[in-house]
């Protein structure tokens, strides 16, 4: 296994590009099915320019997703990473196994609100128990959009299906149970808002642990209605932001400025660096209980609170957990791994 | 049909309350035996329970090597008064019974035909030990006392496994040591020892090993060069993975950093397990799963996904009596279909059928090489009773020489030489397409889905071109027949076939050799591997009629051989047992004498 430079590409002369001399266009893939005007378009262009931006070789991540439309989104990035799309809502699992065979992957989870709420939930709340290093966006749109419109478990009460009826069933917030089951990385966001989710997104990826970017993302065609809690227009109208992450990559001097008291500064694994800039008043970024105080609050006050809501870089992942050697076990060679015929003739005399 | 019962050629059952600490005693019973060099078998009868419930422990010791389990015993060592009377009713008439005289047995259940043995094992237990938990504890250790003046078993013998087992706990080790005598000494005093049933030293080969199954196939995972364990605690699986990851502490710790050359994943759930080792295998490990039967049905999406995919992975089916919950802590034949064809739509898979603990080792290894070179969820179809049980089976060897298979993965510089290419194209016209790894190179990278996909690994609704692909995996499946361990046959002659797998191995060699002196020979074929080798189909044919011998309801053996083969359903006669208890050879022969009689 060894990494490669990519082949030159011919491209045009005017198009930026990054540090790997590649352009935004080298972190594309195939063109989008989805229909037009979907929010998950957006977050797929603000994935593009998080890598793009981070200089991470496509070929070294791996892309993974359940089933849904959310999960289709990853043919449309980085083609020239290996993509899965497994079976609904079992992604962290893949995850997990991929990350335990190749822990210099980079990875990236994508689902959605059924993929992870309904179907998944119990896996998605075991991979944020194990710390798993991995950036998990969850393109959360309230609704079922591949069967046509039925609520999903993140359908607000009172949030209004195409057809007029009413959910009455309380949602599950996905940013409150991660914050619950101990996720070292939770934010929120909305998929118009690409100036506030690129810098998340790349803190993210830095993350050495479970970061988990919860995305709402209106759904034009089942979901952008009057009455829809996840629709441009409520969003828009109700979206707060209260921690602004920027990010700064490693050995990139710090130059924002910001007033003494608002911002806070956190290091992350690889030396890189977030600072969480509050907006809201006595907002600590790096207080699990506070977070979700006021996550519930802002809640009451039918506000949706935005931002990287809470950081810990602290909490062992999975490997550290498990004290697994530093190179990949699926690189090891077989001489380290099979303790050949000497040892077992000396363990059968155990058993005579 | 008893056993003969004599000299190294008898059945004993241990009747006993589990949580008792009863299981520590057997286990020393049965190593004793197994270091006189006799063949013998224990097979542990035990409840879906921690404390308080009926368990017994069986012990068959047959000089001829006929361990199967009998249903019927010789002497029984009566120790729980729940299941008194229908422990005694198993006895065969002549027997002895071994009580505990602190109390007297209850009049109804005392048979003339068969002799009492008492023994006051609490009172000379209260006597000796302080505490109810010792005293408890002590009480089975003084039976195995008794039991070796009975039989025969040296004190000696009993002294070194004990000193080998408790070394380096001096007290727990004297504690034993006076058990054994108490109960030694008490039955030599009382009793005309040993018993005309008694042990008598065997010459032994000398590479003969004493283990189960899970031990074995752990230590075969092991040695493949596994690095990727995934599973969900279930009985009768869960000894593999405790023995994986106790071979692992001792043999995959980095002696330099003290870090682990290997990762378990407890998951949440079956589910959950079953995509680790998916994941994993995608990613270039090699990645397996303890499981059983209820495991096989949660895992089926994960495996169809597997299948279409087309990724390895290993999954060891250690199968307990079904279905549903069934009865956790019996064993059966129960998953032949779940397995050949676990889930939906059109799948086949490999599976490897080991006969005892010997074969889980190899067949382990086995598996791991089938998975990559077949790029597939390859099955290690094993149960209860090997799985959980002590055999006596030949030491297990290692070929230094060898070198896991791969299969067809392209590294960086033969994607880097390559034009393009393409995830599902068959380049050698084998059915096996190359694959790559992620993180290797740019070139490799394509999209892995269970949707419909065409050669080139495009998301596709095109009938040609999904037809195409899964015509192409069928063929490479149909191909792993000749590449699965083929059926070990055993000609004598007969116009008989019997046919069997896994563990149903010892009885029916018994039972070939009980209708050998009945005058009716049998050929017999054990069968290794699904796809069935071509060699399975022959046997079939040549024979006028086979008994397929199996541990189900459903003769599902029988089922997938119709399905599979030319063998015309008619000359399949089934032969089933499936209560739950490992097949007695007595099972085998009572049908096929049965079956010659009607229809001679």
């Amino acid at each position: 296994m060894t990494t490669s430079i990519p082949k030159p590409k011919v491209r045009h002369p005017a198009l930026p590009v990054n540090a790997l001399g590649l352009t935004r266009r080298d972190y594309e893939g195939a063109v989008s099915t989805l229909c037009a005007g979907c929010g998950h378009d957006s977050i797929t262009a603000a994935l593009i320019l998080a890598f793009w931006e981070l200089d991470i070789p496509p070929h070294r991540v791996a892309k993974l997703s359940g089933i849904g439309c959310s999960s289709k989104t990853p043919t449309y990035f980085l083609r020239e990473a290996h993509g899965f799309n497994a079976v609904h809502g079992r992604m962290p699992s893949i995850a997990t196994g991929v990350r335990a065979a190749n822990r210099d992957l980079i990875l990236i989870g994508v689902s959605g609100d059924g993929d992870s709420l309904s179907i998944g939930l119990g896996q998605f709340c075991h991979a944020i128990r194990r710390n798993l290093r991995v950036l998990y966006v969850l393109e959360n749109n309230g609704v079922y959009g591949l069967t046509k419109g039925q609520f999903s478990a993140s359908a607000d009460v009172g949030s209004r299906a195409k057809r007029g009826e009413a959910n009455r069933m309380a949602p599950i917030d996905p940013v409150l149970l991660a914050l619950s089951l101990g996720a070292t990385f939770v934010a929120r966001s909305f998929s118009g808002d690409k100036a506030q989710l690129v810098p998340i997104l790349k803190a993210a990826l830095s993350h050495r642990g479970f970061a988990f970017v919860d995305v709402i993302s209106p759904c034009v065609t089942f979901n952008d209605h009057e009455g829809s809690t996840k629709s441009y227009r409520y969003t828009r109208e109700r979206a707060r932001e209260v921690v602004y992450a920027d990010f700064v990559p490693p050995r990139v001097e710090i130059t924002v400025d910001y007033g003494a008291g608002d911002a806070v500064d956190v290091r992350m694994h690889d030396g890189s660096i977030v600072r969480l800039r509050k907006t809201g008043l006595d907002y600590d970024p790096t207080d699990r209980d506070a977070a979700y105080a006021y996550v519930r609050e802002r809640q009451r006050a039918g506000e949706v609170p935005t931002g990287l809501l809470y950081l810990s870089e602290a909490e062992p992942e999975l490997h550290e957990l498990e004290a697994t050697v530093d190179a990949p076990l699926a690189t090891l060679p077989f001489e380290t791994l099979c303790p050949g015929s000497a040892a077992l003739d000396a363990l059968m005399e155990e058993y005579r | 049909m008893g056993t003969s019962r004599g000299v190294n050629d008898f059945a004993l059952k241990i009747a006993t309350v589990n949580g008792t600490g009863s299981a520590s005693a057997n286990g020393l019973l049965l190593q004793a035996i197994f270091r006189m060099g006799l063949p013998v078998s224990g097979k542990n009868v035990f409840p879906s329970n921690i404390q308080g419930m009926p368990t017994w422990y069986e012990i068959r010791v047959s000089a001829a090597g006929h361990t199967a389990r009998a249903p019927r015993f010789d002497l029984l060592v009566a120790l729980n008064d729940a299941t008194y009377a229908r422990d005694i009713a198993e006895l065969e008439p002549g027997g002895w019974v071994v009580y505990d005289s602190t109390w007297p047995p209850p009049a109804a259940v005392l048979r003339p035909d068969v002799e009492f043995l008492g023994i006051p094992l609490a009172r000379l237990c209260a006597g000796a030990f302080e505490g109810g938990r010792e005293r408890l504890l002590m009480r089975n250790i003084a039976y195995v006392g008794a039991l070796a003046a009975l039989l025969g078993i040296p004190l000696e013998l009993l002294d070194t496994l004990l000193r080998e087992q408790y070394g380096r706990k001096q007290a727990l080790m004297e504690s034993n040591f006076r058990a054994v005598r108490l109960g030694h000494d008490y039955a030599l005093e009382h009793f005309a020892c040993p018993l005309p049933l008694r042990l008598e030293a065997m010459e032994a080969p000398d590479d003969r090993i004493l283990i189960d199954g899970n031990t074995a196939a752990a230590l075969g995972c092991l040695y493949a060069g596994a690095t990727v364990g995934a599973w969900y605690p279930i009985t009768p699986a869960t000894s593999m993975m405790d023995a994986f990851r106790r071979f692992c502490e001792r043999y995959r710790r980095d002696p330099a950093t003290g870090k682990n050359r290997y990762l378990v994943v407890q998951a949440e759930d079956e589910l959950a397990a079953a995509g680790v080792v998916v994941g994993a295998g995608w990613a270039g490990a090699r990645a397996f799963t303890p499981t059983s039967g209820p495991g096989i049905s949660l895992m089926s999406e994960f495996i169809g996904l597997a299948y279409y995919a087309e990724i390895p992975g290993v999954f060891f089916d250690i199968q307990r009596t079904g279905p549903s919950t069934g009865m956790p802590t019996r064993t059966q034949q129960g998953d032949l279909l779940a397995t050949a064809y676990a889930s939906h739509g059109d799948t086949k898979h490999v599976v490897l059928y080991p006969g005892d603990p010997g074969e889980c080792f190899e067949m382990a290894v086995r598996a791991f090489d089938l998975a990559e070179r077949f790029q597939t969820p390859v099955f290690v179809l094993s149960d209860l009773d090997i799985g959980m049980n002590d055999w006596v089976c030949r030491r297990f060897r290692w070929d230094d020489a060898y070198r896991p298979d791969r299969g067809k993965v392209l590294d960086a510089e033969a994607l880097e030489r390559m034009e393009a290419f393409h995830r599902y194209l068959d380049v050698d016209g084998d059915g096996i397409c190359a694959r790559t790894l992620p993180g290797v190179h740019p070139k490799g990278a394509y999209f892995t889905r269970g949707s419909g996909h065409d050669r080139f690994g495009r998301y596709t609704e095109d009938a040609a071109e999904y037809v195409e692909v899964v015509d192409r995996i069928a063929r490479k499946i149909d191909g792993a027949a000749r590449a699965v361990p083929g059926p070990v046959v055993e000609a004598r002659g007969g116009e008989l076939g019997i046919v069997a797998l896994g563990g149903c191995d010892v009885a029916v060699h018994e039972a070939l050799d009980r209708l050998a002196d009945r005058g009716i020979p049998a050929d017999y074929m054990r069968i290794r591997g699904f796809p069935f080798a071509p060699e399975v189909e022959e046997f079939l044919l040549g024979h006028a009629v086979s008994f397929v011998v199996e541990q189900n309801r459903d003769a599902q053996l029988r089922s997938l051989l119709t399905l599979e083969t030319r063998a015309p359903k008619e000359r399949l006669r089934s032969v089933r047992s499936y209560g739950g208890l490992p097949l007695s050879a007595e099972t085998v022969v009572n049908a096929v004498l049965r079956s010659v009689e009607v229809h001679a």
